[in-house]
């Protein structure tokens, strides 16, 4: 960028991205977000596997572990996984539809910041010694009867995450629907937009749920509600549907966006067109679909009855069919390619073995009646980590190892990319395999220890061993990052060469209005398209070099934010402190205040002079 | 072609058999059912594992050749691959076959799921009014098992005793939280909840005295709490003829009681045990400590210690060091000399030969 920018202060560079709104920053800060909180559940991961490293183990204690597993869950789905793929969602898909921000901006920087503190809130327990310890799933009959103030941070907590997930998941949809450049039909997008759309629409139904789920949950605990004491005529079997009708969904919501991911990896690196583009985005939308249809699979031991069972059994098998076409088109994309092992290639084709185990599995589990022996034994941990390690966890590596060069400006080592993947790819299966086999040996999920003459030593030993490898893994990775960004040599629009879509014809990182002109699609891969035909750039503008309107920056979402944040605290304190009550609605008080100042004041941004737009492509030495 | 098909299709079942059976404990490893529910769910494995493995090493054949065949170190830096749109013929077939895989799946799947979930001849009675199945009221309490045998008016704790080789039917319930009641090598669970009582049956064909410990182990699935992990219950099975003698003597256990004249650890437990928890075995479900009657018999102290004296001594000293968060107090006032007589009483206290 300019050199103006290298001149602030420190105190103003934090200024910048505390009021920024450019979705390239909000999404670096969701991705360290994001990435901080992965390492801290991957710490809670290993502390759980050296307890089970052998039996009768007493590193830690049955509440502490319980409170580790209640954790690492948590943190891995809401504060790691969903925020480091938003954050790659809100860098790339609006240069990948030629757009130059998000359609609201400022919100974008409320969900970024309700996301932060709520996971900041949430890890404040272990500070107050009172953790969430009844499961990520937090089952109410045990949730409710929870001594201390555990559950209370994982509601509150969750709740302000949430609002920001589902305030990111209609961002995006209105993004997406009304700020595609011209000629990006809907059938031109790329899958990773496409993927992208279809998850947002799956948050904005399935965050809905957890929230009411979540506000009941506080209003039982907090403020004598009892909609989940059956002793007051409450029910606890309702908020395991509640919490799965969200918690179905939420699997697809990581899901999709990883395959968006291998969908770009795969013809970049295989040289060759996407197989199928079409049923690829019919499958995605199908799947989305289903993906609300099942979840009381998750509920087949809670005797919901033969004739409900056997619906939703059928219902979950049926997911197979279109994401096994998926897995296909992938197979044919990369058949008769030329393919190329990069390292965001390298976790793409490790994804393809891994998913399909874990969905394989997923479908045994579909068969109800062999699901109540799998159900909640060691089998459920093994397929659940094959699906998301598998899938997630190695999309989100593809993924931002492909973008980093984009996003930073800076392109990540290849040996120590290729050796975090063997590490962590290694570890993944020696941690996982054996763990489909102790679930059969009639191995309970979530126990914090086990006796010895039960023939499950050896099976955990080895899955210790599995879960350290991978640790080393993400190590390296780290190194990796803090090495190539000392180094820091300049990356090409275009770093690996073959790229296809909208973002690899404008610098890295890109200017922060994306694109100094508009550009003109008119077809899938249109990069590719303009690259075959003699057009270098890569780009057809669809407008002249003009003024371009830009939205101005905003403390204000994150006063909001903190307003929440410390009215939390007051609702949980509210009973047996004096400061409590007070607290709660100066924070609520607070918010409305900035909520105000928001509505009263109009913000109506900033043009960028013609003059300065074509500056920057000089610089850059682009053409007009 | 048809035989050569079903051939093949035996080859591989039996493959899987090897593959997966030879593992595990048969006391408590789902994959050596000890009944036929657990068989029909094992059977159900067999079947989904071999499809499942079809899927996989399809998809693994094409993702070898494709990754050996088409390395660009192998077809050359400047080869341009031709840019294919897709196949209608293909996507068809890849849509099809799965479907077809999922439907041979999914009938027996809808089959076993109304087999398994049949209860109807639960409450089914003989001309005299007497009940014609057994059935075993099952409570989940903090961190111990009771079961009642409601139509012969007893009640046990910890080690379920059941009859071999007929159905024996279940009402399971939590009385605090929720948990799980899973007998791995007999079949899959059923949850007990709080608010609700599931029933569901289980068959017991292999005899446990042949077993490791004499017993098959029970199970909770469902996080419950701290000890969670440490709530284990044990399963007997036996003829039906020593069945009903068992029942016998746990009837001829009626009225019995600690006597708070005697001069052993009877004495002792007269005085503060017996206020939770009961030495005859006649009664019913609801007791605030595990029934005591049986537990001469028993195999495990607290549902996972050692069947000792020594174990005894322990849990009553400290029983939150043992089982974090169970609703027992402890009695580190005891002497020594009055544990010791304490686990001797206990270790007394027994039905069966």
């Amino acid at each position: 960028m300019s050199s103006v920018a290298q001149k602030r202060s420190f105190g103003a560079t934090v200024w910048d991205w505390m009021t920024t709104v450019d979705h390239k920053k909000i999404g670096i800060l969701y991705l360290l977000g994001g990435l901080f909180f992965f390492v801290l559940g991957g710490i809670e991961a290993l502390i759980i596997r050296l307890q089970l490293l052998k039996p009768n183990n007493d590193l830690v204690s049955a509440g502490l572990f319980n409170e580790l597993i209640t954790m690492h869950g948590t943190t891995m789905i809401f504060l790691a996984a969903m925020p480091i793929l938003f954050g790659l969602m809100n860098a790339i898909m609006p240069l990948q539809i030629g757009a130059r921000d998000v359609a609201f901006p400022f919100i974008n920087s409320l969900g970024l910041w309700m996301f932060i503190f709520g996971g900041i809130f949430l890890n404040l327990s272990w500070f107050f010694g009172q953790v969430p310890d009844a499961g990520w799933t937090s089952y109410t009959s045990l949730a409710i009867t929870s001594e201390g103030h555990g559950i209370d941070f994982y509601a509150i907590g969750l709740q302000i995450a949430g609002g920001g997930t589902l305030m990111a998941g209609i961002n995006f949809l209105v993004t997406i629907i009304n700020m595609r450049a011209p000629g990006m039909t809907y059938m031109r997008m790329p899958l990773f937009t496409w993927t992208t759309f279809v998850a947002s629409a799956l948050i904005l139904f399935a965050f809905p749920p957890l929230t009411i789920g979540l506000f009941m949950l506080t209003f039982d605990r907090l403020f004598g509600g009892n909609f989940f004491d059956h002793t007051m005529g409450g029910n606890t079997i309702i908020w395991e549907h509640i919490f799965w009708i969200f918690g179905h969904p939420e699997v697809y919501i990581l899901i999709l966006p990883a395959f968006g991911i291998f969908s770009e990896v795969f013809p970049i690196f295989a040289r060759k067109r996407l197989f199928g583009y079409a049923s690829m985005v019919f499958a995605t939308v199908l799947i989305g679909f289903l993906g609300f249809m099942v979840w009381a699979h998750h509920m087949f031991t809670v005797g919901l009855g033969p004739t409900a069972n056997a619906i939703f059994a059928v219902a979950t098998m049926a997911i197979a069919v279109p994401t096994g076409v998926k897995i296909f088109n992938w197979l044919l994309t990369i058949w008769g390619g030329s393919i190329k092992v990069t390292v965001p290639m390298l976790y793409a084709l490790g994804f393809i073995p891994s998913f399909v185990m874990g969905g394989v599995t997923g479908i045994m589990q579909g068969a109800a009646p062999l699901d109540y022996q799998l159900h909640d034994s060691y089998f459920i941990v093994a397929h659940f980590h094959y699906v998301i390690v598998g899938g997630v966890v190695l999309g989100i590596f593809s993924g931002m190892t492909l973008w980093w060069p984009k996003m930073f400006g800076v392109m990540l080592s290849e040996t120590l990319g290729k050796w975090t993947f063997w590490f962590f790819f290694i570890g993944f299966h020696l941690t996982f395999l054996i763990q489909h086999w102790l679930g059969f040996w009639g191995m309970p999920r979530r126990v914090w220890t086990y006796m010895d003459g039960q023939g499950w030593n050896s099976a955990n030993f080895i899955s210790t061993i599995g879960a350290m490898l991978m640790g080393i893994g993400v190590i390296i990775f780290l190194i990796n990052v803090i090495k190539s960004h000392v180094q820091k040599k300049p990356v090409p629009n275009d770093p690996w060469g073959d790229g296809r879509t909208l973002e690899w014809a404008i610098p890295s990182p890109p200017p922060f209005y994306n694109f100094a002109q508009t550009p003109l699609v008119r077809g899938l891969d249109s990069v590719w398209i303009e690259k075959q035909e003699g057009n270098e750039s890569g780009l057809t503008p669809a407008e002249p070099v003009q003024d371009i309107h830009m939205p101005n920056g905003s403390i204000i979402p994150f006063l909001m934010t903190l307003g929440i944040f410390v009215a939390g605290f007051g609702a949980m304190y509210r009973l047996e402190t004096s400061w409590g009550l007070p607290v709660l609605v100066l924070g609520l008080f607070f918010t409305f205040a900035t909520m105000s100042a928001r509505s009263l004041k109009d913000d109506l941004g900033f043009y960028v002079k013609k003059e300065q737009v074509l500056k920057d492509l000089k610089e850059k030495g682009g053409k007009i | 072609m048809k035989r050569l098909k079903n051939w093949r299709l035996f080859s591989l079942l039996a493959a899987l058999t090897v593959f997966l059976a030879g593992c595990g404990q048969e006391e408590l490893s789902t994959l050596l059912p000890a009944g036929q529910v657990g068989q029909d769910q094992f059977n159900l494995l067999l079947l989904s594992s071999a499809i499942m493995l079809l899927v996989i090493i399809v998809v693994v054949i094409i993702y070898l050749i494709s990754l050996v065949r088409f390395r660009r170190s192998k077809v050359g830096e400047d080869h341009m691959p031709e840019q294919v749109e897709g196949s209608h013929t293909l996507e068809l077939i890849w849509t099809t076959i799965p479907i077809i895989l999922v439907l041979i799946l999914a009938v027996p799947t809808v089959y076993y799921t109304y087999k398994l979930g049949d209860v109807t001849a639960m409450g089914a009675v003989d001309e005299d009014g007497n009940a014609e199945n057994l059935v075993v009221d099952v409570t989940a309490k903090l961190y111990w098992w009771e079961f009642e045998y409601p139509d012969l008016g007893i009640v046990t704790a910890q080690e379920l005793v059941v009859p071999m080789d007929e159905k024996v039917y279940f009402n399971l319930l939590a009385a605090d939280v929720k948990h799980s009641f899973w007998i791995p090598a007999v079949g899959g669970k059923l949850d007990t909840n709080v608010e609700n009582v599931n029933k569901f049956y289980l068959t017991f064909e292999k005899d446990s005295k042949n077993l490791k410990d004499g017993v098959f182990y029970g199970k909770c699935a469902e996080l419950c709490g701290p000890s969670h992990a440490l709530m284990d219950f044990k399963v007997k099975t036996m003829p039906r003829a020593e069945f009903d003698q068992w029942v016998v003597a746990m009837q001829a256990t009626d009225g019995q009681m600690a006597d708070a004249d005697a001069t052993d650890g009877e004495a002792l437990f007269a005085q503060s045990c017996i206020g939770c928890h009961a030495v005859s075995g006649v009664g019913t479900t609801g007791a605030a400590g595990p029934n005591l009657a049986t537990f001469g018999d028993r195999n495990r102290v607290a549902g996972y210690m050692d069947h000792t004296e020594e174990s005894i001594k322990e849990w009553i000293k400290d029983t939150q060091k043992y089982k974090p968060g169970n609703t027992m107090p402890s009695f580190p006032q005891y002497s020594e000399a009055e544990l010791d007589a304490l686990a001797v009483y206990l270790m007394g206290l027994k039905v069966e030969e």
